[in-house]
Order: C-alpha cells, then structure tokens, then sequence
C-alpha cells in the first residue's frame, strides 16, 4: 500500500503540474519566448458572446441559382436547335422546367440533340403529342441538382472568404452549416452593419446597351419590349425609397459579366464627382471590352451591378487596356467596400441573413466580471458549507474542488475550447456539483462510523459502497449533457463542454485525489479519528 | 453538523397519494397553460430581433418608443433590463434584420435623432429568421424528449424497469413544472432555457439513482419487509445526501441568480426550480409509481419481491 499511495501521488502531482503548464498561456500573455519553443500554447478562448463580435448564419439561395441555370440551359437548347437546323422548335422556362414543342416530324432529330448534347435534362413529364405538334418536357436531372446546389454553397462560401478576409478581420469562422447554409463568426468586429452588406451583396456586375430607340415610360407602363428590361439607376446611400429614379430600358442580354475583373481599385474623390471604383480588366476581357466598345460606338452602355445601373456613359470610341470605371455618389467607405466585392467576385446565388447574434465588447466585458464575481460567491458557499458540515473531510473535499477547477480550465484549454457565457454558468453549477461525489463518500463514511465500525474500515467501505451510485449520477449527467451538446449551436455547446468536461474532472478529484490522502492517512497509521 | 438525524423515519410513502394527487393539479395546471397561455417564445423560437440597449441617463420606455417610430410600432415590446438604474432596456420587434436589411442601422438612426449620439449603446442584437426559430424549437423539444426517455432506459438497464419507469415519470414532473415555474414568472424561452431543461433532466436523476442504488442493497439486506417499507427506509437513509448534493447546486445557482447578469438569470431560475423539484419528486412520485406497478401489476405473483442481478 505505501507503494500504491507514493505512485498514485507522484502520477497526481505531475497532474497538476501539467494543468498548471497548460493554463499559463490562457492567463500570461505574452508568454516568453522560451516557452513558446518547447511548452504548450493553447488556451481557452472567448467566445462571441464574451469578447464581442457577429455570428450570422446566411441561407444560400439555392433555387435562384438553379433557375439562373435553367434559364442558361434555355438559351443554350434554342441555339444548338437552330444551328443542327432542327426547325420550327420553340423552348420556353416554365419554373424549373423547360417545355419544348416541336413539329412532330422533327422529334426523332430533336431526340437526337438531348441524348448527345443535354444529357443531363431529364423528362419531367411524358411528352405530348396533339394535331401534328409535340410538347416536351424536361428538367435537370436529381445529379445535376445537387451538383449545382453544392457548386453555389461552395462557390459563395469561397466569396465571402474572399470578402472577409478583404475586408480584415482577425480569425473568422467562415463554414458551411447543413445542405444550404454558410455560418460565418467575425469576432470582435466593430461595425457589423458594413460587414453584413459587404457579406450580404450579390455583386452581379453587367455591361448592358441601352436602348435609347425604346420610350421609358411606356416601357415601365406596358412592359419592356421583348430582349429588353427597365432597370433603374443607383440613387447613392442616403436617398430613401420614394425618390424619384432614373429609369433606363436595356438589352437583357449582357455583353459582359465581372468574371473578367482582375482588379478594382478606389478613385478618391474629384471636384465635381464622389469616389469611384476603377476596373482593371484581365486579358481576355480587355479583348472582349475592346470588341464591345469598337462595335457600340455613339451608343450607351449601361454598368449594372446588381440590377441597379450605376452609370451609362456614351461610348466615345473602341477603348483598349481594359479599364472601365464605376461612378455613382459613393463617399469613400462606399467606394471601397464596392472595390472589395468586385474584386472577390459575384456571390452565384443570393444569400439571406437567416440569423443573427451581434454583441458589443462592452456587453462582453460585463458578462465575464458578472461571470466571475457569481463563480467566485457560489463557489465560496460551498467551500463553507462543506467545511461546517464535514469539518475535516468537508476541507478535503473543498480540495478536491479546487483541484477540479484547476483540471477542468486546463482541459479546456489544452482543447482550445470557446468559453462563452453559458459556459462559465456551467463551471460555477459544476463548483455546487463536484462535491457531490464526496457528500456520497462522506455520508456513506458516517453511516458506517455509527454502525460501528473502525475509522479505517469506515472509509475503505464508505469509498466502496458509495461508488456504484457516484459512476451513476455522472453518467446520467453526462448523458444529458452530449444531448445538449448535439443539439445546442455556439454558446449551448460551450455550455456542453464545459459540464461534459466537470463532470470527468470532479469524478477524478472526489474519487481518486482524496482517496489518496486517506490511504495516506492510514498508511501512516494516523486514522485513529477522523473528522467528518 | 447533521440535517437529518440518523434513525429519523418519515412516512414518505404513506403520503404518497396526496403528493400524486397534488403533482397531478400542478402539471395538469401546466398543460393547460402551456397549451392556453402558451410559452413566451424568445427569438430564438419565435423569430425576430431583440435588441439591448443601456443608455448614459435615465429615459423611459415611452421615449424609447417614440425614438423608434415606426418600429416601435405594433408588435414591439420595451422592457427594462438589468439592474435598478443601470438604464438597460430590451427591445423586442418581430421583424427581422434579413426583412430589413438594416435594421440595427434604423435603430440607432431613431435613437440619436431622440437623445442625441454618444447617449446610447446597443450592446446586443439577436435576430433569428422565422424558419430558423421553428427548427430549434422543435430540435428543442426533442432534445428533451430524448434525454428523458435515455435517463429511463439508463436507469433501466442498471436497476430494474419499475425503477427506470418511475425516473421518467419524476423527470416529466419536472420539466413541466420547470416550464410552468417560467410561464408564471413570464420568463423567454431561450436556447439557453433549452440548455436548463436538459441538465435538470440529467441532475434531478440523480436522487433518484441514489435511492435506487440503497433501495436495492436494501432489498439485499431485509429481505423480510415488505417493499414499501424498503423504499420508505432506502428515502429516509439517503435523505441527508439528497438534500446536501442538491443544496450546494442550489448555492451556486443562487449565486448566478443574483450576481450572474440578465442572461443569465432565467436560465439559474429554471435549474432552480428543476433541481427542487427533483428532489420533491424523486420522492414523491418515483417511488409512488414504483409501488404502484408492484402492488397493481404484479400482485398477483407474490413471489416477484427480488431486484433483478446487480450489476456492477
């Protein structure tokens, strides 16, 4: 036994060691440049709740992707029908699906097409055929679906890294959450509102000629006509909605889309015009901007970003390098965030802000201080109580709780754990918890002591017929609490860990560390009372 | 110190008709809240955003109101927070930042046009979409559907059906008295009230294993009495443990209670009311349902007084 008790302290000593090694960095900072070498580094983290910062979780619009696409593979059909001369066929979009009719004699040739050209279309429906016409169909296939739904979370979640890390802010969390969403975590952010727009924009930049044969007005009251839509103009930050905007009738078709921009650049203000963004073509669209404009000359050409035309200049002459500009009453802020976008590319759906958590530092700091205080006072009553109840086996106890604080901070640092404000309710309900386990033990002793025994045989079987019920208890907890931690998002799962992570600790303290002192106590043949 | 002195026998179980009588008022009383009154659904549940604001002088809710204009129009709800003078307050609207696009932005527009920039901070704001709420709270729900019936199946495999039976039973006594206590005292329901009923489902379980665990040394140990006597002993026995392990949970939720903050608050209230009412029913209802399935169900064979194997 003198052997068992010396092992088992020297394996809790370098315990505690170790516990104390793993929180320095959490509570020194900075650390010395010796320590970093060799020694570990981690610590426990605040979470956005604690040190202040955005948590937002954005839905993808899926849908709108797919009919984007649909609306493509409808351009596309018509096309490659004309050209394999496939005559009098028409295709129209009708929601998701692509209805195709057809003179009934060119079916076998229209058959044909789709097997070797869109063999990713499939029948919605059987196709119909009535007085020498006949109607089919289609729509995109369940693999292409989920191909594209993946393609547009992936590709906006790329973006928005992209804008993010733009936009500068340290250690983001930028993921995606289930099928369709992307769960970003901007800690400490100062101003989530230019966050969320510079997130939250579509960023669809669109050359489009205006139509200046067509009249507005009559557009806007009876409908564009067909191959060209109204769009109306950016009216700059500050014009609410009711002002008067101007109203412009464009091709639909866009000449050229962003995907060409290699560079945006700010403009600062100039004497009679607010900032602007200047677009750095890359080779293949200064070509294409070149063929555009020398093609367009005297006509207008309509910037579009975003359904909003921000500026429609006159093209002058064909212009060579590359470079167009983006002008529309931006103060300098605007002009860069606008910069920021382009630059990091068009989102392929738009995104919605399906939630958001955004608390300031200073809320933070008051959590942590109302956190500690109530950590400090409760557990301070349980320190107390269990030494007027248990005297001396109540201060062994009270140990055993410190101890498992100490572990409990240095497991959660070693796992790099978020404490957030649920969390640190955790660690003081664990402080009332972890004594529970020697209360078993303890109770246990003094129902033994009165029914005669020994101090000694006392405590070896209190430990022994109070275990079956401590494993229990924890288990049962613990259960709960990897329920929880299933369910809970951010803080819930702080709280989680934490009561996971108590539960492990305080089982270790109250069961194993204070059995050692009474072994140690017996061994040195000093258990002649004990104070319980 | 002792609470509760060696050799004390309470007839616990002889009450045990009118504490089933009392619990069943009380969680009848419950459902029927919870189905009329229904809970108050924070925005996690509910959808929309709530905003906290603290102030650098005192204003009242009616001037919040009107700073806020249209949005504080309708359905919006202003209420103070935090302690006495610390001029925080909580609004409530049922839109979202995603309808509005700026909503805090709006918020704070009203707020220095009425008291003036630099008077006021807005420390939080949380919106949740519509669709969000209604998934969580129906995760919610199972969650702690789930965790009950897993305490059951635990307390199942280690002891004995009857007991496992009677620790569901007391777990859904207490979270709908949990529950109850929140609609009375008008508390949100919140992801972190979520949090509180799951861990009252896993903590007040524990009285319960541990007169479990004594009712079946007991069961060992006198074989002769009748099983209500074995439980009403086993209680009595354990009944200082009981209270002391619960007790100091309770002194630091006391702690967090009071000192922890505003978030805090509703969340140390639930875990208050849970554990009590664990306690209370661990002995009054678990036990009661296990001599009930004893006496009603198996009477018939008298033989049938053993645990089954212990398992150790």
């Amino acid at each position: 036994m003198r052997q068992s008790v010396l092992t088992r302290a020297i394996i809790f000593g370098i315990a505690i060691v170790a516990a104390i090694i793993y929180l320095v960095p959490t509570f020194v900072s900075p650390l010395p440049a010796w320590w970093i070498s060799f020694l570990p580094t981690d610590r426990i983290n605040l979470g956005l709740d604690l040190q202040g910062g955005s948590h937002l979780v954005l839905g993808v619009k899926v849908d709108k992707a797919i009919e984007n696409n649909i609306e493509r593979v409808r351009t596309d059909l018509s096309n490659v029908l004309r050209e394999k001369g496939v005559s009098g066929a028409s295709v129209d979009r009708e929601g998701t699906l692509l209805h195709i009719a057809v003179p009934s004699a060119n079916t076998e040739r229209l058959r044909g097409v789709l097997k070797s050209d869109f063999a990713y279309l499939v029948e919605a429906k059987s196709p119909q055929t009535t007085g020498g016409k006949s109607d089919y169909f289609l729509t995109l296939s369940k693999e292409e679906i989920r191909s594209l739904r993946d393609y547009a979370v992936d590709q906006s979640l790329e973006t928005i890294r992209n804008r993010i890390d733009q936009f500068g802010v340290s250690e983001p969390i930028i993921q995606r959450e289930g099928q369709e969403n992307i769960l970003i975590q901007l800690p400490g952010i100062q101003d989530p509102e230019r966050a969320k727009d510079i997130i939250g924009k579509t960023a669809l930049l669109e050359f489009k000629l205006v139509d200046d044969t067509a009249n507005v007005e009559e557009a806007i009251k009876n409908g564009p006509p067909p191959g060209r839509q109204v769009l109306y103009g950016h009216a700059g930050r500050g014009d609410g909605i009711g002002t008067e905007k101007q109203a412009y009738v464009v091709e639909s078709r866009p000449l050229m889309t962003g995907e060409y921009i290699q560079d945006a650049r700010v403009r600062p203000a100039q004497q009679l015009q607010g900032a602007s963004v200047e677009l750095i073509l890359n080779g293949a669209g200064a070509r294409l901007f070149e063929q555009i404009t020398a093609a367009n000359v005297k006509r207008r050409l309509a910037i579009v970003l975003d359904n909003r035309v921000y500026s429609a200049p006159v093209i002058q002459e064909r212009i060579g390098g590359g470079r167009a500009s983006i002008t529309g009453n931006f103060d300098l802020k605007e002009a860069r965030d606008l910069s920021i976008v382009l630059r990091a590319g068009a989102l392929p759906a738009p995104v919605e802000i399906l939630e958001e958590r955004t608390v300031g530092p200073s809320l933070g700091n008051d959590s942590i201080r109302e956190g500690v205080i109530s950590f400090v006072v409760g557990s301070s009553l349980v320190i107390i109580f269990m030494i007027l109840y248990y005297r001396g086996a109540g201060a062994i106890a009270d140990l055993a709780l410190v101890f498992h604080i100490l572990f409990l901070l240095a497991i959660l640092a070693a796992l790099k754990a978020v404490l957030t404000l649920p969390g640190i309710a955790g660690i003081v309900l664990i402080a009332g918890m972890a004594v529970d386990a020697n209360v078993l033990i303890n109770e246990r002793i003094r129902e033994e002591l009165r029914a005669g025994r020994a101090p000694r045989s006392a405590i070896e079987a209190g430990f022994q017929h109070a275990m079956p019920a401590i494993i229990d208890t924890n288990v049962t907890t613990f259960l709960s609490g990897v329920i929880l931690f299933q369910f809970g998002t951010g803080p819930i799962k702080g709280f989680a860990v934490t009561l996971c992570i108590g539960i492990l600790t305080t089982v270790v303290t109250a069961v194993y560390m204070t059995r050692i002192y009474y072994d140690y106590r017996a061994m040195t043949g000093k258990l002649k009372r004990i104070s319980i | 110190m002792e609470l509760i002195k060696p050799g004390v026998t309470i007839p616990f179980t002889r009450y045990r008709y009118i504490a089933v009588a009392i619990s069943s008022v009380v969680n009848l009383f419950v459902l029927i809240l919870l189905f009329t009154r229904g809970p108050l659904l924070g925005v996690d549940f509910a959808g929309g955003t709530v905003a906290q604001l603290k102030f650098s002088k005192p204003v009242t809710i009616g001037e919040i109101r009107n700073a806020l204009g249209d949005l504080g129009a309708g359905d919006t709800v202003i209420q103070d927070f935090g302690q006495q003078g610390s001029n925080e307050f909580l609004v409530r609207l049922q839109k979202t930042s995603a309808q509005l696009g700026e909503l805090s932005e709006q918020i704070k527009e009203g707020l220095t046009k009425q008291f003036g920039s630099g008077t006021f901070e807005v420390r939080r704001i949380e919106s949740v979409g519509p669709k969000v709420g209604s998934e969580l709270r129906q995760k919610g729900a199972w969650s702690v559907i789930a965790a009950t019936i897993m305490m059951g199946i635990y307390i199942w495999l280690r002891f004995d059906l009857r007991f496992g039976l009677g620790a569901v039973i007391a777990l859904i006594h207490d979270v709908l008295v949990t529950i109850g206590a929140l609609i009375v005292a008008n508390y949100e329901f919140d992801l972190t009230i979520i949090a509180a009923l799951l861990t009252v489902v896993g903590f007040s379980v524990n009285d319960t294993v541990i007169i479990c665990d004594r009712v079946r040394e007991n069961m060992r140990k006198i074989k002769r009495e009748s099983l209500e006597t074995i439980i009403n002993t086993s209680i009595n026995e354990t009944l200082s443990r009981t209270i002391i392990t619960t007790g100091t949970a309770i002194l630091v939720l006391l702690a967090l209670f009071v000192l922890g903050g505003g978030v805090i608050r509703p969340f140390a209230f639930a875990l208050l009311v849970g554990f009590f009412s664990g306690v209370y029913s661990t002995i009054f209802i678990a036990s009661p349902v296990v001599l009930f399935w004893e006496k009603r169900l198996i009477r018939k064979s008298p033989g049938t007084l053993k645990v089954s194997s212990v398992k150790k």
